[in-house]
């Protein structure tokens, strides 16, 4: 199938991302629609992932991980949302787990984390709550420090893997009055009495993802789960949400580079007035378009996570990759549909699932509109 | 077990385009891969070593772009890969592939004979199944064509083979040679480490120099077959609609008809 070709990868790059699309062509896709349909979680797809180191990719050499930069990163999701939003997005949140260990964690901690993705389990990131999505720092997940551990007790809301993970990053508030300053960040094992799963989403989209309630009644955590130190689980969080932004435009992309192909072989093959109707002026300017944006979508992508890795953090320019790749898929999509026209609408295809998929990501990871907020604070500082 | 495997890196299609002029393959433009049966072949190699330990190299003959090839097949699980190429090599037939091929498994055989040498059945662009065979006519030792299953226990391999009738259990002494068909299952997928390593690994060539070579017996030289014209067969559909009263009108008509045309 016609793609848009990458070009100046590495070895490495070309060799993971034709992996990959190979494993999102073979397995991941023809599977995808059955999930899809019945909201059941992909276990043996996970278990595949898994298998393959795809849940490691950002944990630490010397922790058993395989260490790849954010730039090779970014290029596995495009692949894996390619070949499904809501898979990648479960495997993505093990990338998620990874960062604010990495960033703020010690190496005790850092080993619970190996110990966890090494034996096949995967991650969660519990920071939103009912009332606290956009506004985090009124989250009202409580703790109180009692000897050596700390007692946590509320309910974490839209939390993906939340069910199925091992290993679970709960940000909770000392005193609610005292907004973001009173928020600390846990490590918390899943078997943690008091520790449990709540409503599971019936979601729109994505639907090989797991997402649901996190409810914590009196779980008693250690002292030395505590991230960073007390009060900082804010900036943790805000950190680690900075530094993941940049795939999450990627996944965005591949889901639409999904469409957009399906598109453009359609249009090649569909015949209109004697000719493919990707002859026709009116169609062959929307695929064009659409080559446009994702070009544009996933350069901005590339150059965000190649800051990363070069330690250069400028949140404006993360906000923008994820917010443009996220506007770009939304559009690249809906315009795939419109030139599939019936067929784009029908279940039979896959389109419709993927216009499902795509509105997540101007939503989650920090909505579009907090993406523009971080970007006129930071412009107009 | 000592398991060699030999794989041929074709191009990705299975419409090849061909030449014309010179009737060889247009390779140009067109991506590589591992001939889809050597993956199947390796695969089984590599169950057979879960089972039993061991260790699977891999072999391929061809020019240096073929290393990705190899890599690929490191990455899936491959322990040891050997490039075989040379410009002598060029222009080789079946007989000449299988003889070059034959003397590179006697170099490898100086470390550690092979208890099993694996093929795929036939390449996809030559499509001939005559590699597999004639290496093991070369190398002397038996030969079990179009297998699907193999396990190995002792000195002996078993397994499943599929013929025109269905299908043949067999059991065969090693050392042998074994080609593969179609298996019910999928090569296996690389992890990243495995993907990583190989596509940074260094693929050691062996040429003809390395060898116990008669030249005449290699390349263009060594090569008895000349292909004259390949071509797609044309397909005529000629359909004839029979219609009678009744179902065993229509089926004398067809008896006629077939008798008319000697096929029954």
């Amino acid at each position: 199938m016609a793609t848009l070709e990458r070009y100046l990868l590495t070895d490495e790059q070309k060799d993971l991302q034709a992996m990959v699309r190979e494993f999102a062509d073979k397995e991941i896709i023809p599977r995808a629609k059955e999930y899809d349909l019945s909201g059941e979680y992909p276990k043996d797809l996970v278990k595949q992932a898994v298998d393959m180191g795809l849940t490691r990719l950002s944990l630490p050499k010397k922790y058993g991980g395989e260490a790849i930069d954010n730039q090779t990163y970014a290029i596995v999701k495009e692949e894996l949302a390619r070949g499904d939003a809501g898979f990648s997005v479960t495997i993505g949140a093990c990338y998620l787990g990874v960062m604010p260990v990495k960033l703020f964690g010690n190496d005790k901690q850092m080993q619970k984390v190996a110990d966890c993705l090494n034996s096949g389990g995967l991650m969660a990131f519990g920071l939103t709550e009912a009332a606290a999505g956009s506004d985090s720092a009124s989250l009202k997940t409580t703790y109180v420090k009692d000897g050596d551990s700390y007692i946590l007790n509320g309910t974490k809301t839209f939390i993906t893997n939340a069910s199925v993970a091992s290993l679970y990053t709960i940000f909770a508030t000392k005193d609610p009055s005292l907004g973001a300053k009173g928020i600390s960040a846990f490590i918390v094992e899943a078997g943690t009495p008091g520790l449990s799963a709540g409503k599971e989403e019936d979601k729109m989209g994505i639907r090989l993802s797991n997402t649901g309630e996190v409810v914590l009644q009196d779980v008693r955590v250690p002292a030395e789960n505590l991230l960073g130190e007390e009060g900082q689980g804010f900036k943790i969080a805000m950190n680690t949400l900075n530094q993941t932004r940049p795939t999450s435009g990627a996944g965005a992309i591949g889901n639409a580079m999904f469409a957009y192909e399906y598109a453009l072989q359609y249009a090649k093959e569909r015949k209109t007035f004697g000719k493919p109707i990707g002859k026709h002026q009116a169609v062959g300017f929307m695929l064009a378009d659409m080559a446009i944006q994702l070009e544009a979508a996933r350069q901005m992508v590339n150059y965000a996570a190649r800051l990363m890795d070069s330690g250069i953090v400028v949140p404006r320019v993360f906000s923008s990759a994820k917010a443009f790749g996220s506007d770009v898929c939304m559009k690249v999509v809906l315009d795939a549909v419109q030139i599939v026209g019936g067929y784009g609408y029908s279940r039979e295809y896959p389109l419709e699932k993927r216009l499902r998929d795509a509105k997540i990501y101007q939503i989650f990871e920090g909505t579009n509109q907090i993406q523009r907020v971080i970007i006129s604070g930071q412009i107009l500082a | 077990m000592n398991i060699l495997v030999c794989v041929k890196q074709v191009p990705d299609t299975t419409e090849i385009k061909i030449d014309p002029v010179t009737n060889t393959l247009i390779r140009a433009g067109v991506p590589s891969i591992v001939n889809p049966y050597d993956g199947y072949a390796l695969e089984v190699g590599l169950r057979i070593k879960d089972a039993v330990g061991g260790t699977v190299t891999v072999l391929c003959m061809g020019p240096e772009q073929a290393k990705e090839a190899l890599k690929t097949c490191l990455a899936i699980g491959a322990d040891k890969a050997w490039l075989l190429t040379d410009r002598l090599f060029g222009g080789s037939d079946t007989l000449a592939t299988s003889y070059i091929l034959s003397r590179a498994v006697k170099k490898l055989e100086e470390e550690a004979p092979f208890d099993l040498i694996l093929c795929g059945k036939q390449a996809i662009d030559g499509d001939t199944a005559q590699v597999g065979p004639e290496l093991a006519e070369h190398l002397g030792r038996p030969q079990v064509t179009c297998v699907i299953e193999l396990t190995a226990d002792g000195d002996v391999v078993r397994g499943k083979r599929e013929s025109d009738m269905g299908y043949d259990i067999i059991e065969c002494a090693t050392p042998a040679l074994v080609t593969v068909t179609k298996t019910p299952f999928e090569p296996r997928f690389p992890t990243i480490r495995s993907r990583l390593a190989a596509t940074r690994a260094e693929i050691p060539s062996i040429t003809a120099a390395d060898l116990d070579l008669d030249l005449a017996h290699c390349g263009l030289k060594g090569s008895p077959t000349k292909v004259k014209k390949t071509f797609t067969p044309s397909r005529n559909k000629n359909v004839q609609m029979l219609q009678a009263d009744s179902p065993s009108a229509v089926a004398a008509q067809l008896l006629d008809a077939l008798r008319r045309d000697n096929v029954a």
